[in-house]
């Protein structure tokens, strides 16, 4: 036994290495144009054979973020099949490709690198903050232009190659306490958020930051974690003995519904306000949707609005992939055209070597004014933040209206 | 053979180093000739990782003989002390010197840790000692997420409720910031370090299993009563595989958090699915067999990132994969065909054993 078990490590120790070689082999066949700057040479001949933009996107696709991640993917691909149908950027076709992540930041690094052993010349991605981060950092090493279309995370941006779709959490929670002071819509409030999210605790944390500027009070503040999310009993008793008018719910929306329903079930109605974590909350299976009358959130983006372009986007959508789309969904396909946008302003060709399309990029996108689903006539800052006004929709009749 | 005297497990020790020794060597040839792809190049940290992570719970489960489902909390131990640690001091002190430090701090904390959790819970045994380890990680997990920790000219505050409530002055700085973890960590691990780290844990895992007290411990799996009845200290030679194993997790967490600028303690890298997925390497590989454990963290690390052309499907066929791997390595079946095979293949090889015994 003993021996055969040596003969099993050597042959499996073999097999380790031809994989270290096979993976070796997809290097030398397989980058064109992302390889380091010595190659770049011949590596851009190559490129402009083909003579294809190669746009890469990450974000889970499986695991439980996976929602986010597939709206993402389908969404990004609908606006590329549009830009190529229409003549591509500056004539030239994308090519798109989306990368796994499983919402882990080691993941995301191994996608990223996998991307960049395909030839991906920009980075639509990723779709998750923490994973951003990570990867924000591995952009800025290869100086490879990065746009994320949700997240929100302060340190996504952090380096001037990177830059945002969606409202930082800060923005939001700001925004949100400027909101509900500036239009009295109430003086106690409570707040419920998932201490383990970041996108959760980030927006909670600036909401109370500027709570402090504002004519109401917090009367309680409870958390939970990913652990335990289902029970909201103690969090909403909490909040109704404390008098509060107004519970704020910067969470997404499934766990939203079930304090929605619990606390209906428990005789409490306070007005609901939410993030555009909230959005999608209508679409919730066994939810029974007039709870949700009255809740209000400020989203950028609302599947019923009345818009052409939205109206375009969700028939589109629907029809491809059967569902109806998030504003994750939004926020990449906004993404996708911001970046046709700049790389029509900025003359980018498929034979620029990574480092110098980025540059291009970079120095083009605070220029472009965009007209997309998430907001009309944004730009961008060089620090990477957008600029859009966030829009406040209250449900009513069980649609999402604007106020 | 008889030129060289050398015993059998020192000679399956040595094949075990020069394993490691040639894969750096290869993969240092493929670096420097730029045949390698970014793919690989990104995982050589992480497979030094799993490697060291596979290797020291193989001390514990394979030698020691206990099951352990924490271990990823030793990892994360680790992984925080080290990157705060590397948070505070960066830019103080010269780069190389930091994380030596991080990494002694990195695996003394988690081998404290080890230690603390194993004074009372290797009094349990078997389901039980299984069953608190995971509610240890999943413990720890919990901890670091309510943690927050600011600096700021007044020295360091510390909260459990949330940054507010740090109260900073405004040049202060938010180190831990609870579920959103540290972030910006110096990214110092490299695959030469990664290399290095596991080269010491392998000579320090082997050298104490060949050891008196590797003999003690292995006695104490074979047989505690027998091994009690003989003089044998039960509860200080537990302790000490069970810290060395979280030790040498803890500097696994150290090169897990300098390899990443991103650390945050989610379920996916510090959860029990990731004990988990250490306990399968080891499993795999073969339980108290140390280079199985490196071979199978290679090939389970490496699989999932090589099967990305199935797209959404690689999961699926990993897992099959897994399955039969599992079945292939363990099941009667298996075990009684490949003996066959190798009394078929190799029966002078065999014969030469019987003569040697």
């Amino acid at each position: 036994m003993k021996k055969f078990n040596k003969i099993m490590s050597v042959v499996m120790a073999s097999a380790v290495t031809a994989a270290l070689f096979a993976g070796c082999g997809n290097a030398e066949t397989g980058t064109p144009a992302a390889d380091s700057s010595s190659e770049t040479e011949a590596a851009n001949e190559t490129a402009s054979a083909s003579g294809v933009l190669k746009i890469g996107g990450i974000g889970p696709t499986t695991g439980s973020a996976a929602v986010y991640g597939i709206a993402v993917q389908n969404a990004a691909q609908l606006a590329v099949d549009e830009i190529n149908a229409a003549g591509g950027i500056n004539g030239v076709p994308i090519e798109f490709k989306f990368e796994d992540d499983e919402c882990d930041a080691e993941k995301s690094v191994n996608a990223y690198n996998t991307l960049k052993d395909w030839g991906m010349q920009m980075l639509m991605g990723t779709v998750t903050s923490g994973c951003s981060i990570a990867v924000a950092d591995k952009t800025a090493e290869d100086n490879m232009f990065q746009l994320t279309p949700s997240g929100s995370a302060v340190d996504c941006v952090k380096y001037d190659n990177a830059f945002r779709v969606c409202f930082s959490d800060p923005n939001q929670g700001a925004a949100s306490a400027l909101y509900i002071g500036e239009n009295a819509i109430a003086s106690k409030i409570a707040v419920i958020y998932d201490s383990s999210d970041i996108y959760s605790s980030g927006i909670y944390e600036k909401f109370v930051a500027e709570a402090g500027n504002q004519p109401f009070e917090i009367v309680s503040a409870e958390a939970f974690t990913a652990d335990n999310k289902t029970d909201f009993s103690v969090q909403l008793q909490k909040a109704k003995d404390a008098g509060a008018e107004l519970v704020f719910l910067p969470i997404y929306y499934t766990e939203a519904s079930l304090i929605l329903s619990q606390a209906s079930t428990m005789g409490y109605a306070p007005i609901f306000f939410g993030c555009d974590g909230l959005d999608g909350i209508l679409n919730v299976e066994n939810f029974d949707t007039s709870l949700a009358e009255g809740v209000m959130l400020l989203t950028p983006f609302a599947a019923d609005a009345e818009d052409e372009l939205t109206q375009n986007f969700v028939t589109a959508y629907k029809e491809k992939f059967g569902d109806t789309p998030n504003q994750f969904a939004a926020d990449a396909y906004d993404a996708i055209y911001a970046i046709k946008a700049a790389g029509e302003k900025a003359g980018i060709t498929p034979d620029m070597d990574m480092s110098a399309m980025c540059e291009a990029m970079k120095a083009a996108m605070p220029e472009i004014t965009l007209d997309g689903l998430t907001g009309i006539g944004m730009t961008w800052d060089a620090s990477g933040e957008p600029n859009k006004a966030p829009k406040a929709v209250k449900i009513t009749d069980g649609v999402y209206t604007a106020m | 053979m008889k030129k060289i005297k050398m015993t059998k497990t020192a000679k399956n020790n040595l094949i075990t180093y020069l394993m490691v020794f040639l894969a750096y060597v290869a993969v240092q040839i493929l670096l420097t000739t730029g045949n390698i792809s970014s793919l690989m190049k990104g995982l050589l940290v992480p497979l030094c990782i799993y490697v060291m992570l596979a290797v020291s719970l193989n001390l514990t489960v394979g030698i020691l003989g206990e099951l352990s489902l924490g271990h990823a909390g030793f990892m994360c131990v680790g992984a925080f002390a080290s990157a705060f640690f590397s948070k505070c001091m960066d830019g103080m002190m010269p780069d190389g010197l930091r994380f030596l430090f991080a990494l002694l701090i990195g695996a003394a904390a988690a081998g404290v840790f080890g230690i603390l959790i194993g004074i009372p819970v290797l009094r349990l045994k078997g389901d039980y000692l299984a069953i608190v380890t995971l509610a240890f990680g999943e413990i720890i997990k919990n901890l670091v997420n309510v943690l927050y920790i600011g600096k700021d000219k007044n020295g360091f505050h510390f909260s459990m409720k949330d940054s507010i409530s740090l109260h900073l002055e405004e040049d202060g700085q938010v180190i831990v910031n609870g579920a959103q973890g540290i972030t910006g960590t110096p990214h110092d691990a490299t695959f030469t370090i990664g290399i290095i780290l596991v080269f010491i844990s392998l000579l320090v895992i082997l050298n104490l299993i060949n050891s008196r007290d590797g003999r003690a411990i292995m006695s104490i799996r074979d047989n505690r009563i027998a091994a009690e009845s003989i003089g044998i200290n039960i509860t200080k030679y537990k302790l000490m595989a069970f810290s060395i194993s979280a030790a040498i997790a803890g500097a696994a967490g150290t090169l897990y958090a300098h390899n990443l600028s991103t650390l945050t303690a989610l379920p996916k890298n510090f959860g029990y699915n990731m004990s988990i997925m250490i306990l399968v390497f080891v499993v795999l590989g073969g339980i108290g067999n140390i280079r199985g454990s490196i071979i199978a963290a290679i090939v389970l690390t490496l699989l999932p990132e090589l099967l990305r052309g199935l797209s959404d499907y690689r999961m699926l066929i990993y897992a099959v994969v897994l399955i039969a791997m599992m079945l292939f390595n363990w099941s009667p079946k298996a075990v009684e065909w490949k003996e066959t095979l190798k009394e078929k293949y190799f029966p002078k090889r065999l014969s030469e054993e019987k003569e040697v015994k």
